[in-house]
């Protein structure tokens, strides 16, 4: 591991000043916030993030999870993900986005990660995690090992021709289906970005993963009040039963009234190369009578431009099936 | 070379298991090596070094966490409790009796992390059957495969049996 400095910074201006210097927010940033850590000091030790400083911020008042005058909640930055896991409001109101945090990670690695760096948790991509191979997202224009390598559990939808690396957030992905907006105060003020727009597609800069600049502190994030008389569910299917990343999820928020879909907010895990939101299936939904026929219209549309690489085409099929049952589980 | 030969090295307050312990480390050390290399607590025990395997697993503040995804100097002010804070040999905490008794172990290396999990999924919403407490206890891999003593050893605690 490189050495770094370690800054504490009294309040937020602090932090942000601070991180304001570093050239990019992006892969390869000297300067990074350190919360949680349990990414980035992962990845400090496989000397793929070599930050020459860090900027604790696990002290900064942003750790309260409120709710909105609206009926809408606000989570704080390094709210640990087990606290906005079981948290009541959030058990109550946004299940799926409980379901989601709890079937990641384990309980300690849930104690300890937070809001904010569960939004920007990096690939598990073991050609980026591994200095030796060649990746375009950690040294842009080296090639990607993954495109004819080992790439069982990479994306299907999303992906370039330089890069094909999954998210692996599960909490992102209910974040997605429940239009979570991130907020963000920097060296320009202050700026509210709904989490559709958040993370980018990794197109000819793979390196480049969310719309971050240098400086910029995620403070919060607030969802917006519950559909009335919605039913939701994450689903995660994975190679072992716990303590294991998605091959294929999906977060669905469903209303539905009389036998047909008012409603639909769909989204998709461990197949894109960001939370992957279906407004396409959303569509095919909205207004059709609640049938696995509808269903299975709908996943096959969420799948439509997948593009499949040497090892991971199971995954297409995997993915509708996915979808299908969870939004036949819902609707039951 | 010890560590306060290095020019790098800060001043970081730690508070282990009730003690107040004023180091200077290289900001770079994880906790988990704090505790075993400046600290010599070496109940904590370094599997992967990844956070994939709960050998390092204290409680900060009455939470179980991984001391080796995390760097020392981050845990000022903390109350930091590690396997030699929970019970002694003479005077064993009940879950490190109820591994004993239920034979929850064979290598025992995983042990230690093993029995802070379950000491703190003991005040975590776990629910009563085996099931459950296999999901909460999955962030601690045992290589020598002794899930079911170490299941039998938990539910034994919680379902109020006595030592012995």
């Amino acid at each position: 591991m490189k050495t770094f400095q370690l800054t504490r910074p009294k309040d937020s201006a602090q932090a942000i000043a601070a991180a304001a210097k570093s050239k990019t927010a992006q892969q390869g940033a000297e300067i990074r916030f350190i919360a949680g850590g349990t990414t980035l000091i992962d990845l400090m030790k496989l000397n793929v993030e070599t930050p020459q400083s860090l900027v604790d911020v696990n002290r900064l008042p942003m750790d309260k999870i409120e709710a909105t005058p609206d009926g809408g909640l606000t989570i704080g930055a390094v709210v640990r993900n087990s606290d906005l896991a079981w948290h009541p409001l959030v058990r109550k109101n946004y299940a799926v986005l409980s379901e989601a945090i709890l079937s990641g990670a384990t309980v300690q690695i849930r104690n300890m990660a937070t809001t904010a760096g569960n939004l920007l948790q990096r690939t598990r991509c073991m050609y980026f995690r591994d200095t030796a191979m060649p990746c375009n997202k950690r040294e842009p224009g080296s090639g990607c090992g993954a495109i004819n390598g080992m790439n069982r559990g990479l994306a299907i939808l999303g992906t370039s021709e330089h890069c094909i690396a999954t998210n692996p957030s599960d909490m992102n992905v209910a974040m997605a289906a429940l239009e979570a907006t991130v907020h963000v105060r920097g060296g320009k003020g202050e700026r509210a970005i709904p989490i559709a727009d958040f993370h980018v597609l990794p197109g000819n800069t793979p390196q480049r993963e969310t719309v971050l600049e240098p400086g910029d502190l995620i403070t919060h994030v607030t969802l917006p009040p519950p559909a009335p008389g919605n039913r939701s569910l994450y689903l995660k299917l994975r190679d072992r039963a716990s303590y294991e990343f998605a091959l294929a999820s999906a977060a669905v928020v469903i209303t539905a009234a009389n036998g047909k879909i008012a409603r639909a907010r769909i989204a998709l895990g461990g197949v894109g190369t960001k939370p992957w939101r279906s407004t396409e299936a959303e569509a095919e939904l909205a207004g059709q009578p609640a049938t696995e026929a509808t269903f299975r219209k709908a996943a096959d549309v969420a799948v439509r431009d997948a593009k499949a690489q040497s090892q991971n085409g199971f995954k297409v099929d995997l993915a509708q099936r996915c979808l299908t049952h969870a939004l036949s589980t819902v609707v039951a | 070379m010890t560590s306060t030969d290095l020019k790098d090295a800060i001043p970081v307050s730690l508070r282990v298991n009730g003690k107040k312990y004023d180091l200077r480390i290289d900001p770079r050390t994880s906790l988990l090596d704090c505790l075993r290399e400046h600290i010599h607590l070496t109940g904590s025990k370094k599997g992967c070094d990844h956070g994939q395997c709960g050998a390092c697993t204290v409680h900060i503040n009455g939470r179980r966490q991984l001391s080796c995804l995390s760097f020392a100097a981050l845990h000022e002010g903390d109350e930091i409790t590690t396997i030699e804070g929970i019970g002694q040999p003479e005077k064993l905490h009940p879950m490190q009796a109820a591994f004993v008794k239920c034979d929850a172990y064979q290598c025992g290396y995983c042990t230690s992390g093993q029995i802070m999990s379950a000491v703190a999924l003991l005040k975590e919403p776990c629910g009563s059957d085996d099931a459950e407490v296999k999901e909460f206890m999955s962030g601690n891999i045992c290589r020598c495969g002794a899930y079911p003593n170490i299941v039998a050893a938990i539910q034994r605690v919680r379902q109020g049996a006595q030592p012995g």
